[in-house]
């Protein structure tokens, strides 16, 4: 499979878009919103110019600011697939997908499962649909690399599991390098194989899920991806324990070392919560009243205190008695990370 | 019995003014019987005039469009030092009074004019020629088509155009398979603006090219030379023009209910007022 490999700089409003990158198989940039994701695939494919830096295609010059090399963007074998899809509204279905190379059209309409919708003007299409056609036309190009601009977020909450299942099964069978960029962790772990975290236009942190997971490199990364963070100073280390003193005055107690400012670091699904006080000395506690319990998926996130928990149906129902009482929140010691702030 | 005095009020002030605009354009109709009037369609004055008219309205019309829509276009979507100035002196003509436009371009193509002296050193003298009605009709009429093709280009999603380039459409065919069926319809509406205001022109062609049956005299201006002379011509002729004019008008409303491309993302500029 080809690489596309990126390192270029790209001033933006209120900072620079700094993106070296390898794209083999499927990467992902989630970011929050005005990060700087939207202009890094704008820049791929060719629709901004960096000020510096390069962008090759198995070693074929897009960009090379040193050398003046800027290919214009029909110059560029990039499929590009617009967060609101971009059909071409006095086109149907089939004129939109043969706008991109007159080919493939009825493999790839049979392919997309939208032979049906041929005849058919996007106005008339859902969701769903749109996007099968968006993906078709940037396929009939015959692309080198695909790249998707927050491919589930024009969709409503129903029709979005779905789609994100469609398009997990789809990008597997496309071979292409392929960056999408999101600002839903979630929906980058479900299609990328490589996350890479972008806040104010620089690479945090990138890696497999489970690594950023596990060991986020900076506070955003983990709050990112859905874990709990506490902040508070180291104040000693024992027996390989580090403790650390939170804001409220609760000790919390991490095999990981560090020292100074430090973040907590804590995954919802390693937190368990109580009625009764547990004596270990290896186990944090954190005590507080139960607060929101939301259902998701067949597991509830209860929150006490500070803390984010993921619990049981059954647990949760234990809990909803014991609503605005107190109750406590325990996680391991080898469950938690520090990162420093 | 306030409320019945008021609605009263509304419904007789409203009579008024609708008997008031409908009343002239009556009157053109009934002052002459019909049949006296298509015979006085084909005097000479008349038909002369209809030629003038179709041909120097033709010839402007062409030139607004090929040249007008490269400038609205360029208008629309690039942004650049100076846009603010040039948008205004697009639109000045639409408020200039019509003589002023007369004035401004003898000023300009006239025998001592600012281009006067080097086309007559080409051996051309534009005033009082059939090229100054063409002038005096795309002077006065081009900015009401330059101005709705501005609208209709900023219209167009820009989203679209970066997705026509991206699937390997260059810069031209993206203008000819997105941006113009796109804009096309707000383009037509432009265009019949231009063309009624055109047909009318009278104060800037009176001064600019003066009223030579057969060469420069237009249907407005055989209008007012014939009121003095044939009050029924001039009748025949203001009928003639009635009917022109709705037929446009008609086309105007079916084009307008046009709708701009469905906006898929915020405008990257904010549009011009």
């Amino acid at each position: 499979m080809a690489t596309l490999s990126t390192d270029f700089a790209l001033p933006l409003r209120s900072f620079d878009l700094r993106l070296a990158l390898d794209v083999e198989r499927t990467v992902a940039l989630v970011g929050p919103s005005g990060s700087g994701k939207s202009s890094a695939l704008r820049a791929i494919a060719g629709l901004l110019r960096p000020a510096e830096g390069r962008i090759t295609l198995d070693g074929e010059a897009w960009v090379d600011v040193a050398r003046g090399i800027c290919l214009e963007p029909d110059e560029r074998r990039v499929g590009l697939v617009f967060q609101d899809y971009a059909l071409f509204p006095h086109l149907s279905v089939r004129a939109n997908v043969a706008y991109g190379g007159r080919e493939r059209v009825d493999e790839l309409l049979e392919r997309f499962r939208i032979s049906h919708l041929a005849k058919a003007r996007p106005r008339e299409l859902s969701g769903g649909e749109r996007q099968r056609v968006a993906l078709a036309r940037a396929l009939a190009r015959d692309p080198g690399v695909l790249l998707l601009d927050e491919p589930l977020a024009a969709l409503d909450v129903h029709t979005k599991a779905g789609v994100r299942v469609e398009l997990q099964e789809l990008l597997a069978g496309f071979e292409l390098p392929t960056l999408i960029v999101t600002h839903d962790y979630e929906d980058a772990v479900a299609l990328a194989g490589t996350v890479g975290v972008l806040v104010d236009g620089a690479l945090r942190q990138l890696g497999s899920p489970e690594e950023l997971v596990a060991e986020p490199r900076d506070p955003f990364v983990a709050s990112f991806t859905g874990a709990n963070l506490l902040r508070g100073r180291t104040v000693g280390h024992e027996n390989g324990l580090t403790t650390v003193c939170l804001e409220s005055g609760e000790l919390l107690y991490s095999t990981d070392g560090a020292d100074g400012e430090v973040g907590v670091v804590v995954y919802p699904w390693d937190v368990s919560v109580g009625r009764a006080h547990v004596d270990d000395s290896a186990l944090n506690l954190v005590s507080g009243e139960v607060g929101s319990l939301v259902q998701v998926g067949n597991r509830f996130r209860v929150r006490v205190g500070p803390l984010t928990a993921e619990v049981t149906g059954a647990s949760a129902e234990r809990l909803e008695l014991a609503r605005g009482g107190t109750v406590f929140a325990s996680f391991k010691a080898t469950g938690t990370r520090l990162v420093p702030l | 019995m306030r409320r019945r005095l008021l609605a009263a009020l509304f419904f007789g002030a409203s009579a008024l003014a609708l008997l008031f605009l409908v009343l002239p354009v009556v009157a053109l109709f009934t002052r002459v019987p019909p049949g006296r009037l298509l015979h006085l369609l084909s005097t000479p004055v008349v038909t002369d005039a209809l030629v003038v008219s179709f041909k120097t309205t033709a010839i402007a019309q062409a030139l607004i469009l090929l040249f007008g829509t490269p400038l609205a276009y360029l208008l629309a979507t690039r942004r650049f030092r100076g846009r603010t100035l040039a948008v205004t002196f697009v639109e000045l003509p639409l408020v200039l009074p019509p003589a002023v436009a007369g004035i401004g371009l003898l000023a300009t193509f006239g025998r001592f004019g600012l281009l006067g002296s080097s086309s007559r050193a080409l051996g051309i003298d534009i005033s009082f020629t059939q090229t100054a009605v063409v002038l005096a009709v795309a002077f006065v009429a081009s900015p009401l088509y330059i101005r709705t093709a501005i609208a209709a280009f900023e219209a167009v999603d820009p989203n679209l155009v970066a997705a026509s380039r991206t699937l390997g459409a260059g810069s031209t065919r993206t203008f000819f398979r997105v941006v113009l069926p796109l804009a096309g319809n707000g383009l037509a509406a432009g265009e019949s603006l231009a063309f009624a205001r055109g047909l009318g022109e009278f104060g800037a062609t009176i001064m600019f090219a003066g009223s030579l049956q057969g060469v420069t005299q237009t249907l407005p201006l055989a209008i007012y030379a014939e009121f003095s002379v044939n009050f029924d011509v001039a009748v025949a002729l203001g009928a003639l023009l009635v009917a022109i004019s709705a037929a446009l008008l008609l086309t105007l409303r079916l084009t307008l209910s046009w709708r701009p491309s469905p906006r898929t993302s915020p405008s990257l500029f904010a549009p011009s007022t």
